[in-house]
């Protein structure tokens, strides 16, 4: 193999750790980039790989463990200073000023001076050069931002790698690229590697880790599961890597115990073909009264994706969308919750809770948006629901009018649940409702989801965690890479099935 | 955004038909008589917009100009009518001032990471008050001095005369255009303007930066400031309200945009002349009422930002009134880290 | 919110607890009132006769008079304020709003034989308009607010100049002359005009669900969005109430000099009241708004104006005072210095 004949590793760490408050990020990893290697790493959500890297680049300090460079220990404190060191760092939102030219951008802070000015034209025709060597043939005095990502991207890694970068990071380059634009971009990754120069890729395309890689780590919840050849490592293996299951292992007690629904009849949602152009392909999806649909997939699959189209935030360009049969315009979460939806959002702090607002009012905002500015609710009554929300879902709390943003990420959570429950919709999407929760909170939240569902609500749940997939979902969509593989229902959910459809060619 | 230069073509379109439209009227429009004034008259005002300019360039505003020309004025007069202090020794002596307190701003706005917009409206207040408190009313300059610069002119054939202070404001333009386009400290401040974490990642020296931009606002406006002492030969504590609008205007009107990283500085100089323009039309009319002049370049104003909006919109689109064209812009999704 | 807090102890439970909790919460509002009363006490050791209240023809007399009736277009201003900042907005045009409501109302007095009251009427419709225009920008258009509201600050007083023609307008109308120098229970009538804005605003935003729909906006507006929530509209909403509140300190300042001065009526006003209200404790991020405080906050200011003015000193000095009042209240409040001083303060005690 290519990557054995380089014994020594460009770029080491060693038990690198690093918590956030009680929370482990990135526990003992021990990682290594051998130059000339693409090596990719693996994980989903909070799985640890981007403090890796914003350890790496200098972006966090590091609380255990060393970071070697050549066998020697660095301690980067800015990603400015790891670029000097020789790292370099592309991010799937480039890193450069669009508003200045591909040239400027090029030489920013290094330009040729003549006479003590900038030599504007050697700055052009130097930067002509430079993107020569990788195929790319532009107008570098056009601004940058009239290129496409994959040219910005370019750009970027040309920038980083002309500073004499060794090791070039490249956090998920491909996330907004087309087909096309994939294969230019692993082109001057092939390029690059010739070079011998060490890429550190992360990506959530599995077949794009199958194409351009030579190496595979995997971590979970901070810690490295495995390092391995990618020749070594067919993708059967890896998804239960990744998601912390072992795909050999049925356990049939997951499906008996499974509550069958009278689907047909009752359903609330109907979506024909919902889909937006570089965001989702179109899929048809349904959910009936009473029933609870799962959407399994990695990170990237579309299935965070696919709720913000239903919801509203981003407005769907394809499909229709039908409420208990009748169409429905959806065009923003107002309209959704007009029509009895309800979402607890995938990113908590930013999309969920108003830390600064009480409890209480995090707790009515949803219903009182609904109801309109001069309906207000009362003091009283805004109390009174807050104080039965806070015992029905056991939300720990002194009193409703401690600021939402002091409770505990599970009772956060359950703020937000009690949010849209307050609102009594008829339809809740419920985004990863149970990442980063303590194991109480979790259960409960499972149970909350499951009465909800006895109680004739319709039910859209997104979950990395399988197992709670599995439970409780009664029909689970199978998606990746932005469009739906397949739909499972009844006895047909089990771990095993899920993996194997998303690890299916 | 299509192209860079388009807001300033847009300009320079407008100066034209303006420029026309008086010309057709008053054929004394074209007279260099009529140029060589909007150059004198508007010279301290272009100084203080080149300054203004850099920090459109690199996002933030300075509300403070307007006062320190104020405080330049009042400072010089009685340093020279009370002190006995040589003008030039004035000058040098209110230059480093002005300097250190815009340095002072923006080490406040850089450090505390509070919006330039409060930071230099407390400074606005600081040294507008410190002027009426250096004196209260006009106090009139009287120095050989500045007699012998008020006699420094060259005369065009037709009787135009270009006066030392037009020359100041067209170096400084001049100076102002290389700096910015020329030098790693311009080039750094558009970086910044178009996007300061960008900047900071690819290693621009942010924080001198910023501290330096505003610098060069308070140099340039205390340079104004004895421009003005020159040109009405006197200090006055209530000179100059407003003219950080009037600057701002002349700056956005020139196609620089107001959320930075995208502008020239001799587009705001294109700026300042179509304010002549509109100034000087008013002037020959005479039954104008002179407000004229502020609510066109307030217009004027309107139009731009509406045209710099509608050119960086890229999936926005907006509605008036009941009439809805497309969504109103959804918050910004935030990045976290 | 001092403005809830005897309901909320009605409501609670365990009042005693939550008593001292609320105080420990609220504590940054105690600052305005303490502020306030140090101010005053000031005043007092500089003037010592600054308490005393005389009556005068039927009307009292007295400093502390004279900062409530003198404070209320800054007060009427803070109110509308509030609201704009708490959305994380600013509204700069408020102090040419003002010329121009009082020019309108001005002008129509003396040349036309409308009424009073209509008159009136016209010129905080005007109001509402300059409001709305600034709204449909900031909510429609997605201008910063800083630069949409400075475009309106820099026309404003070119419209007011055309209105009056240029001219300081004078009239002479007991009707109109009464909002500004009207004496009502022996206290002068803008104390009351300001007091019944400030009340109907409070009960327009407290007792519906505005406050609350406001607040979130401010506080996280893409999770108001997820929850949905029309910030836009709120936004409007706001830019109009302040465009009204400027319209009725317009027409305090205009029947106060019986006269339109599109020059100077409301000079700097936006600022006093961007600053009251940043007393009063409501962030410029936006978020939790305080109506109540930022009235103080525009007591405090006029209260420092008054004090400099009985202290002999020129009035210029106000803005000095003002200006360190600002800086000093950023400095406190930011978050950045504080992690500079613990920083320093850590470095060198390191060594020892």
């Amino acid at each position: 193999m290519f990557t054995n004949a380089h014994p020594i590793a460009v770029l080491k760490t060693e038990k690198l750790t690093k918590s956030f408050g009680s929370v482990k990020a990135l526990s003992n990893v021990d990682f290594n980039l051998y130059a000339g290697e693409v090596h990719a790493v693996l994980g989903e959500n909070g799985a640890g790989k981007s403090t890796l890297i914003k350890l790496i680049t200098g972006v966090y300090n590091k609380d255990h463990g060393a970071i070697l460079l050549d066998g020697k220990a660095i301690e980067p404190h800015s990603p400015h200073e790891a670029q000097s060191l020789g790292i370099s760092a592309v991010y799937q939102e480039i890193n450069l000023v669009p508003t200045l030219s591909v040239a400027e951008n090029l030489y920013l802070g290094r330009q040729p001076m003549r006479w003590g000015m900038i030599d504007t034209r050697r700055v052009n025709t130097n930067a002509k050069a430079l993107l020569k060597t990788y195929d790319l043939n532009i107008d570098v005095t056009r601004t940058l931002s009239t290129f496409s990502t994959a040219i910005q991207q370019i750009v970027a890694i040309a920038r980083g790698v002309d500073m004499s970068a060794r090791v070039l990071i490249l956090d998920e380059p491909t996330a907004s690229l087309d087909a096309n634009e994939v294969q230019m971009l692993f082109g001057v990754i092939s390029l690059l590697k010739a070079r011998g120069i060490a890429i550190l890729l992360i990506t959530h395309f599995l077949d794009q880790v199958y194409q351009i890689s030579d190496r595979i780590t995997v971590l979970r919840n901070g810690e490295k599961v495995g390092e391995h050849l990618t020749a070594d490592l067919p993708k059967r293996q890896l998804i239960p890597l990744m998601l912390g299951r072992d795909l050999a292992i049925n356990d049939p007690a997951d499906s008996t115990a499974r509550i069958t629904s009278d689907t047909g009849t009752n359903t609330f949602l109907q979506a024909e073909g919902i889909g937006r152009h570089g965001m989702l392909h179109p899929l048809d999806l349904h959910v009936d009264k009473g029933e609870i649909v799962g959407l399994a997939g990695l990170l990237g699959s579309g299935r965070t994706e696919a709720a913000k189209l239903l919801f509203g935030i981003v407005p769907h360009d394809a499909g229709d969308v039908r409420v208990k049969g009748k169409k429905v315009l959806l065009r923003s979460p107002r309209d959704a919750v007009q029509n009895g939806f309800g979402m607890c959002p995938e990113d908590r702090k930013v999309e969920g809770i108003l830390a600064e607002l009480s409890v209480r009012e995090n707790i009515v905002l949803a219903l009182q948006a609904k109801q309109g500015w001069f309906n207000s609710l009362g003091h009283k009554r805004q109390q009174e629901i807050a104080e039965e929300m806070i015992r029905a879902l056991h939300i720990v709390t002194p009193d409703s009018n401690k600021p939402a943003g002091e409770l505990s990420g599970g009772n956060q959570q359950k703020v937000i649940l009690a949010r849209w429950l307050a609102s009594q919709p008829e339809f809740l999407i419920l985004d990863e409702p149970t990442r980063g929760i303590d194991v109480g909170a979790h259960a409960e939240i499972i149970q909350i989801i499951k009465r909800l569902c006895a109680e004739g609500m319709a039910l859209l749940v997104i979950s990395s965690e399988l197992a709670e997939v599995v439970d409780y979902s009664h029909r689970v969509i199978v998606l990746r890479d932005r469009q739906k593989l397949t739909e499972l229902s009844g006895e047909e959910i089990t771990e095993q099935t899920i993996m194997q459809a998303i690890a299916e060619k | 955004m299509r192209n860079r230069a388009f807001p300033l073509i847009a300009t320079i379109v407008v100066f034209i038909i303006l420029y026309l439209i008086g010309f057709q009227r008053f054929p004394a429009f074209g007279t260099t008589r009529v140029i060589a004034n909007f150059l004198t008259d508007k010279s301290f005002l272009g100084i203080t917009a080149v300054g203004m300019t850099f920090v459109i360039l690199a996002g933030g505003i300075d509300l403070s100009v307007g006062s320190v020309i104020a405080f330049t004025g009042i400072f010089c007069a009685l340093a020279i009518g009370q002190l006995g202090i040589h003008p030039l020794v004035a000058f040098a002596i209110i230059l480093v001032i002005g300097s250190t307190f815009g340095a002072g701003m923006g080490a406040i706005i850089h450090y505390l990471k509070i919006p330039p917009f409060i930071v230099t409206l407390a400074g606005m207040f600081l040294v507008r008050g410190g002027a009426f408190v250096l004196n209260q009313a006009s106090v009139p300059i009287e120095h050989p001095f500045f007699e012998d610069i008020s006699n420094l002119y060259y005369v065009f054939p037709d009787r135009g005369r270009l006066t030392f202070v037009a020359v100041v404001f067209v170096l400084v333009l001049l100076l102002g255009i290389v700096v910015a386009h020329y030098t790693r400290f311009g080039r750094n401040v558009y970086a910044i303007g178009g996007s300061d974490t960008a900047a900071l990642l690819l290693g621009v020296p942010v924080g001198r930066t910023i501290i330096g931009v505003y610098m060069l606002s308070s140099f340039l406006a205390t340079l104004a400031g004895i421009i003005y002492a020159i040109y009405t030969r006197s200090g006055y504590p209530r000179a100059a309200i407003g003219v950080e609008l009037d600057a701002i205007a002349a700056v956005v009107v020139g196609g620089t945009l107001l959320t930075g990283g995208v502008g020239y500085v001799a587009g705001t100089f294109v700026g300042i002349m179509i304010q002549g323009v509109i100034q000087t039309y008013v002037n020959f009319d005479g039954t104008l009422n002179s407000w004229w002049t502020k609510i066109v370049i307030g217009l004027l104003l309107f139009l731009f930002i509406a045209l710099q909006k509608f050119l960086t919109s890229y999936r926005g689109g907006f509605s008036l009134g009941g009439l809805r064209l497309r969504r109103p812009p959804s918050p910004e999704v935030k990045i976290s880290g | 919110m001092p403005e809830n807090k005897t309901h909320t102890e009605v409501n609670d439970v365990a009042p005693r607890f939550n008593l001292i909790q609320s105080l420990h919460r609220n504590r940054r509002l105690l600052f305005p009132v303490v502020a306030l009363i140090l101010i005053l006490i000031g005043d007092r050791i500089i003037q010592p006769n600054f308490f005393n209240i005389r009556v005068v023809d039927g009307r009292l007399v007295g400093s502390l008079i004279d900062i409530l009736n003198r404070g209320t277009p800054t007060v009427l201003l803070a109110v509308g304020m509030t609201l704009v900042i708490a959305t994380k907005g600013i509204d700069l045009s408020v102090g040419a709003v003002i010329a121009i409501c009082g020019a309108v109302a001005a002008v129509l007095i003396s040349t036309t034989t409308l009424p009073p009251l209509i008159v009136i009427l016209i010129s905080i419709a005007a109001g509402m308009l300059c409001g709305l225009w600034n709204g449909i920008l900031v909510a429609y258009m997605g201008i910063q607010p800083i630069v949409a509201t400075l475009i309106l600050m820099v026309i404003g007083r070119g419209i007011a100049q055309l209105i009056t023609n240029g001219q300081i307008a004078t009239f002479s109308n007991p009707t109109l002359e009464f909002v500004g120098k009207g004496v009502l229970l022996g206290f002068p009538f803008p104390i009351f005009l300001s007091l019944i804005v400030f009340g109907l605003v409070w009960l327009l935003v407290r007792r519906t669900a505005i406050g609350l729909l406001v607040e979130s906006v401010g506080a996280n507006d893409r999770a108001s969005f997820f929850a949905g929530i029309d910030a836009a509209r709120f936004k409007v909403f706001v830019y109009v109430i302040s465009g009204v509140c400027a319209a009725l300190a317009g027409l305090i300042v205009t029947a106060d000099i019986k006269g339109a001065d599109a020059n100077n009526a409301g000079l700097w006003l936006e600022l006093d009241a961007v600053l009251a209200v940043v007393i009063g404790g409501t962030a410029l991020t936006g978020g939790r708004f305080f109506l109540g405080t930022s009235v103080i906050g525009a007591f405090i200011i006029q209260a420092i104006q008054t004090g400099i003015f009985v202290s002999g000193l020129p009035p210029t000095f106000n803005l000095i005072v003002q200006a360190v009042v600002i800086l000093a209240i950023l400095f406190l409040q930011s978050e950045e210095l504080r992690r500079l001083f613990v920083r320093i303060f850590t470095s060198l005690r390191k060594p020892a």
